[in-house]
């Protein structure tokens, strides 16, 4: 499996030397849109980058939920991340971010609709975007019954953030995420 | 603003750190901080006194100041940290909250976006879910928390010079409490720009005190602590990447599962597998007595065995001959009849025959040990994480996608496998809730398995048959080619036909296709058996004309040898004679070197076939319908020859039964195994690009069952199988006389008794005497089956109890469900609770709350209707029930108790439970609420 360097060079991201970190991620940051991004970060500028310019970074390109990251982790969530927002994101996406902090961005990013739930059709956005649309609707419709069957404890026909959470700290490979 | 900030801080870094003072985690280097301060604190006593006094009237001041900040707010009321308020203060603080919670929410409304409140929601979800975890300890806590407390504020109106060791105890837990924060700050779903206010405050106050209470060593030393723990976790990381990097082919076998399933890709890790052992038969059959052989045996033209014979010289350097492993390579070092029955060789005094034995032995034993081992090992696999199947299209859902791809052909096939392995689990859903006519399903398997009897049967009759003519053809003259090839040729017939029609009557079955595959594969290995028989039935008859002819040979030997000695002694004396060559040495067939011919043969013209199939049946096939369906009236890719599917079965067989020739043949052909290892590894090589490049998945893509051991079985079998003939030949055959390590002597075995005799001490061979006694060895036996008979029948009931407690847990978790389902039917009891608490709610409801309800619930009544508020909040959980699914009750319910925990211990306000402790009895109340939201 390919690692990305980048990706865990920021696990000290608020140890002693976060500053460095810091100045790295703003290189990336800043990279990203130079022209519009100020090298100088010390006045703390509003400045926020559109969703299109992230999404195109290596560590997001391939991924399938992209535009869901970059939205969950954008204050207004319409997906222009402030430099705040991006170190943000940097950080929950790192290895050593803990479970229940992983739980609650990935919950944020599978609920397409936002409504604080995942439902049927969350799952089917997920679905789609997962396997790039190669299933039959039956296909779907059954994996979709499925989960909610085995994660829905609460029988209200969605997942809520406790049955997400439920579900997803069994995973045995959810640290991944 | 410095100032001001600090003190937000502090009332955040008081919360968090009670807060996380319960948590499991502990803070190694805070431990170690105590101690070592713990020695020096009496000298700084008073400088520290000082400075935590004028922090704890900073603190006192700064208190007033502190309802500025809405996220304060927030914190103040998840950790009821307001116990260290003065009460005086109290009724002066909540008129003035309420003032500004109003404009408060007036402003979120405009100000925040969609997601904010969802997050903020989420924010109090998960601390509500650390508070409940807390349990006790937090209640411990806090009691020291507020003793603290007191003590600031009776220090602060004492006199100024009684410095008591709970101030610096105090200053020091406050040290401890934003270090603790200081690290676990990456784990709260908080913004960023909070987060770096929130750390910079903290990291300045730790800073500036530290030092005052000796701990800038510690800093250092926690810092470099900190980044060896993060170093050691990214070089165990990259220790395990580097692990499966050495797994051979791993990548190649993921990319082909990736596409194709499990179910192919399990046999490219059997032929993996395969190779593995291959490799280590090999080292053990070169390495013990190829090498020795070349190295310190007799060199080539030596002996009469070691040297072509006259006759053949001609011919011997001719491809065609080679081909046959005829001329030289027959008098090659690869097979059984070069070596010398010289007991020792070289200056090491090498026990080469001996060493041949134990290496032919040994190839069985390690490989029954080894293809035993890892079927204990499979089994134990399959049934250890049997039971985590309560999740598995929620955890293919939400965790397959590794978010560390950032390489487009990665991507590609990860998408694939995700895909493959949903159609999988989907097959086996699917197959698990087909209702059928059970009794139509049964009658059809019966017919189907009476069928496949019967064509079994048939062949088997027609090989026998075939077989018995060509004995009698054999004896005859002039036959044709047909009556010479005919038992050949029926045999790839059937071999080539019976498959597909097995799996044509399979279809009848309907079985799930990895069960159906065990069935196949079960039925072409009974058919395979019979060409086995074939094979081993004609080599016998082979051998036992070998052996007769040797008879004749022998003594012709043995009078040109002597005639040629005497005629040379007889003619003169004087003159030595010239030695016979050995090339024109009369010799005997040797037929274990003709049987390991016929194995290096047969193996050779088995890859040859396996590869031209391959070739022609997979790659022309898929070149010739890709490219002429441009120009062909129909569609070739959708209709007749369409692209091939990966054979599993047909390749599993081939390779189990191709490993039963190695075994049986690397006796008489030490060299076979490297040809085998050979084979193995291009055939890893040819077949992984075979399937990428013109092979399409299955129709049905299914999950290999988790341990291989169908195949393992197989395996096992054939092993099994192939030690028999060996075995016979070893024991009850007499060897050659004039080619191979133990020629001269009645047995092969009797080079043990020999080494055992000339070796070792004359007990030893006493004992071995005794062991090999009748009347020891079958008391043993019966031992062992009987032991096998116990454990049998342990392992059967820890099955069975394994399945009871299966059965126990499913039927937890369906009651769990259950009752959290019916959970809405108790509701009205805790509203009854929540009832009387309302009227403190009122007034003091934070602004979160609205935004909750604002989102979830229909009734969420506006943040100005304060005094219905109450009322709509308690009634809400009713309403969204009697709403139906609009309303996620819930949510609701994970607010309110949140609520009322923090609310309740304000100091004024009547305490409902008489508790002497204020945050106590709020978190008590909370608590029988938690574990519904929690979970």
């Amino acid at each position: 499996r390919l690692k990305n360097p980048l990706l865990f060079e920021q696990e000290q991201l608020f140890l002693p030397v976060w500053q460095i970190c810091r100045f790295w991620l703003h290189g990336r940051y800043h990279e990203m849109a130079p022209n519009v991004v100020p090298m100088d970060y010390t006045k703390d500028p509003d400045v926020k980058l559109p969703m299109q310019l992230i999404i195109n970074m290596p560590e997001l390109k391939e991924n399938p939920f992209k535009e869901r990251i970059v939205e969950s982790f954008s204050e207004d969530g319409e997906g222009s991340l402030s430099f705040n927002d991006f170190v943000d994101m940097f950080s929950v996406l790192s290895e050593m971010a803990p479970r229940e902090l992983k739980a609650i961005y990935a919950f944020k990013i599978y609920d397409f609709n936002t409504d604080n739930f995942i439902c049927k059709a969350d799952l089917e956005k997920t679905l789609n975007k997962l396997t790039r649309e190669e299933l039959t609707a039956e296909e779907i419709t059954l994996v979709c019954e499925k989960v909610i069957e085995e994660a829905d404890m609460d029988g209200d026909g969605k997942l809520g953030f406790a049955d997400f959470e439920n579900m997803i700290s069994k995973a045995p490979d959810f640290l991944r995420i | 603003m410095g100032k001001k900030k600090k003190s937000t801080l502090q009332v955040i870094l008081e919360d968090a750190g009670i807060e996380f003072d319960g948590e499991v985690e502990t803070d190694t280097e805070s431990e170690e901080d105590e101690e070592k301060n713990k020695k020096t604190s009496k000298q700084r006593l008073r400088e520290t006194g000082r400075a935590s006094r004028l922090q704890s009237k900073k603190q006192e001041k700064d208190k007033e100041e502190k309802e500025d900040e809405e996220e304060d707010e927030s914190k103040e009321e998840d950790n009821g940290s307001q116990q260290n308020r003065a009460s005086r203060r109290k009724n002066y603080h909540r008129k003035n909250r309420d003032g500004k919670k109003a404009r408060e929410e007036g402003g979120q409304k405009k100000d925040r976006g969609k997601t904010v409140p969802n997050k903020d929601q989420k924010e109090s979800e998960n601390k509500e879910k650390k508070t409940t975890k807390r349990g006790k300890e937090g209640e411990n806590k806090q009691k020291k928390g507020r003793k603290n407390s007191t003590s600031s504020a009776s220090s602060n109106s004492s006199d100024e010079e009684s410095l008591s060791e709970e101030e610096l105890a105090m200053l020091k837990e406050q040290v401890e409490q934003k270090k603790k924060l200081i690290s676990t700050m990456r784990n709260k779903p908080w913004r960023m720009v909070k987060k770096l206010s929130v750390l910079r405050e903290a990291q300045d106050f730790v800073e500036k005190f530290e030092g005052a209470l000796g701990k800038g060593k510690g800093k250092k030393l926690y810092a470099y602590k900190m980044m060896m723990a993060k170093k050691w976790v990214k070089f165990k990381r990259d220790f395990e990447n580097f692990k499966t990097q050495c797994i051979p082919w791993e990548m190649k076998i993921k990319e082909v599962e990736s596409h194709f399933g499990s179910s192919v890709a399990s046999y490219f890790i059997f032929l993996r597998w395969m190779y593995g052992v291959n490799l280590v038969l090999f080292g053990l059959i070169f390495g013990l007595v190829i090498i020795p052989e070349v190295l310190m045996g007799m060199p080539y033209g030596s002996l009469p065995r070691k040297t072509v014979p006259r006759a053949e010289q001609e011919t011997a350097m001719d491809f065609s001959v080679l081909w046959d492993f005829e001329g030289y390579i027959k008098y090659s070092a690869l097979f059984y009849g070069y070596y010398n029955n010289q007991r020792t060789i070289g200056w090491l005094k090498y026990r080469l025959p001996m060493a041949y034995f134990m290496v032919g032995i040994s190839v069985f034993g390690y490989s029954l040990m080894v293809v035993i081992r890892s079927m204990a090992r499979n089994a134990n696999e399959s049934t250890a994480d049997g039971d985590d199947d309560n999740f598995i299209f929620s955890w293919k859902m939400f965790t397959s996608w590794d978010y560390l791809i950032g390489n487009p052909e990665t991507a590609d096939n990860k998408f694939a496998s995700i895909t493959t392995s949903f159609k999988e689990s989907i097959v086996d859903e699917q197959e698990s809730n087909k209702d059928e006519n059970i009794h139509l399903r049964r009658f059809l398997r019966v017919l189907a398995n009476v069928l496949i009897i019967c064509c079994l049967c048939g062949s088997g009759y027609l090989i026998y048959f075939v077989v018995k003519r060509s004995q009698t053809f054999s004896k005859m003259q002039n036959v044709g080619w047909y009556e010479r090839n005919e038992v050949e040729i029926v045999m790839s017939l059937l071999g080539m036909f019976c498959p597909p029609l097995f799996e044509t009557i399979a279809a009848l079955e309907n079985y799930h296709p990895r069960i159906g595959l065990k069935w196949q594969l079960g039925r072409i290995f009974a058919l395979f058996l019979g060409n086995l028989y074939t094979f081993l039935l004609a080599l016998m008859d082979d051998v036992n004309e070998k052996l007769a002819e040797e008879d004749v040979v022998k003594n012709i030997t043995h009078w040109t040898l002597l005639g040629h000695h005497n005629s040379s002694a007889g003619n003169d004396s004087t003159v030595t004679p010239p030695p016979l060559d050995p090339a024109d040495v009369p010799r005997g067939p040797c037929w274990e070197t003709t049987v390991g011919i016929e194995f290096v043969r047969l193996t050779v013209s088995d890859i040859l076939v396996t590869y031209i199939t391959i070739l022609v049946g997979d790659f022309i096939r898929a070149c010739f319908v890709r490219f002429v369906n441009y120009c062909w009236c129909w569609d070739l890719e959708a209709g007749f020859p369409s692209y091939a599917e990966f054979d599993i079965s047909g390749n599993v067989l081939g390779l189990v039964f191709n490993q039963g020739m190695i075994w049986m043949g690397s006796f008489y052909a030490p060299g076979l195994v490297g040809i085998n290892v050979l084979r193995l590894l291009t055939s890893m090589y040819f077949q992984c690009w075979a399937v990428m490049s013109s092979n399409v998945p299955h129709a049905r893509v299914f999950k290999a069952s988790k341990s291989n051991n169908f195949y393992m079985g197989l395996l096992l079998l054939i092993l099994f199988l192939s030690l028999l003939p060996v075995a016979y030949t070893i024991m009850s055959l007499p060897p050659s006389f004039d080619c191979g390590p133990f020629s001269g002597k009645k047995r092969m075995y009797d080079v043990i008794q020999e080494t055992i005799e000339l070796d070792f001490p004359l007990f030893v061979a006493k004992i071995f005497s005794y062991v090999a006694n009748p009347g020891l060895i079958i008391p043993a036996i019966l031992l062992m089956v009987l032991t096998i008979y116990y454990l049998n029948a342990v392992s059967k009931a820890y099955q069975r109890a394994n399945a009871e407690l299966k059965k126990k847990m499913q039927m937890q978790r369906e009651e769990e469900k259950n009752k959290r389902n019916n959970k809405a039917s108790t509701n009205p009891m805790l509203q009854d609770l929540e009832d009387l608490l309302t009227p403190n709610m009122k007034t003091e409801s934070p602004p979160k709350h609205a935004e909750d309800k604002k989102i979830e619930s229909p009734n969420g009544s506006s943040p100005a209707r304060k005094p219905g508020r109450g009322e709509a909040l308690a009634g809400s959980p009713m309403a969204g029930r009697r709403g139906a699914a609009l309303t996620p009750p819930s949510q609701v319910f994970v607010a309110q108790p949140r609520t009322l925990g923090v609310w309740a211990p304000y100091p004024g306000q009547p305490r409902p439970w008489g508790h002497p402790l204020g945050p106590v009895p709020g978190r008590g109340r909370g608590q029988p609420c938690f574990p519904r939201a929690a979970r």
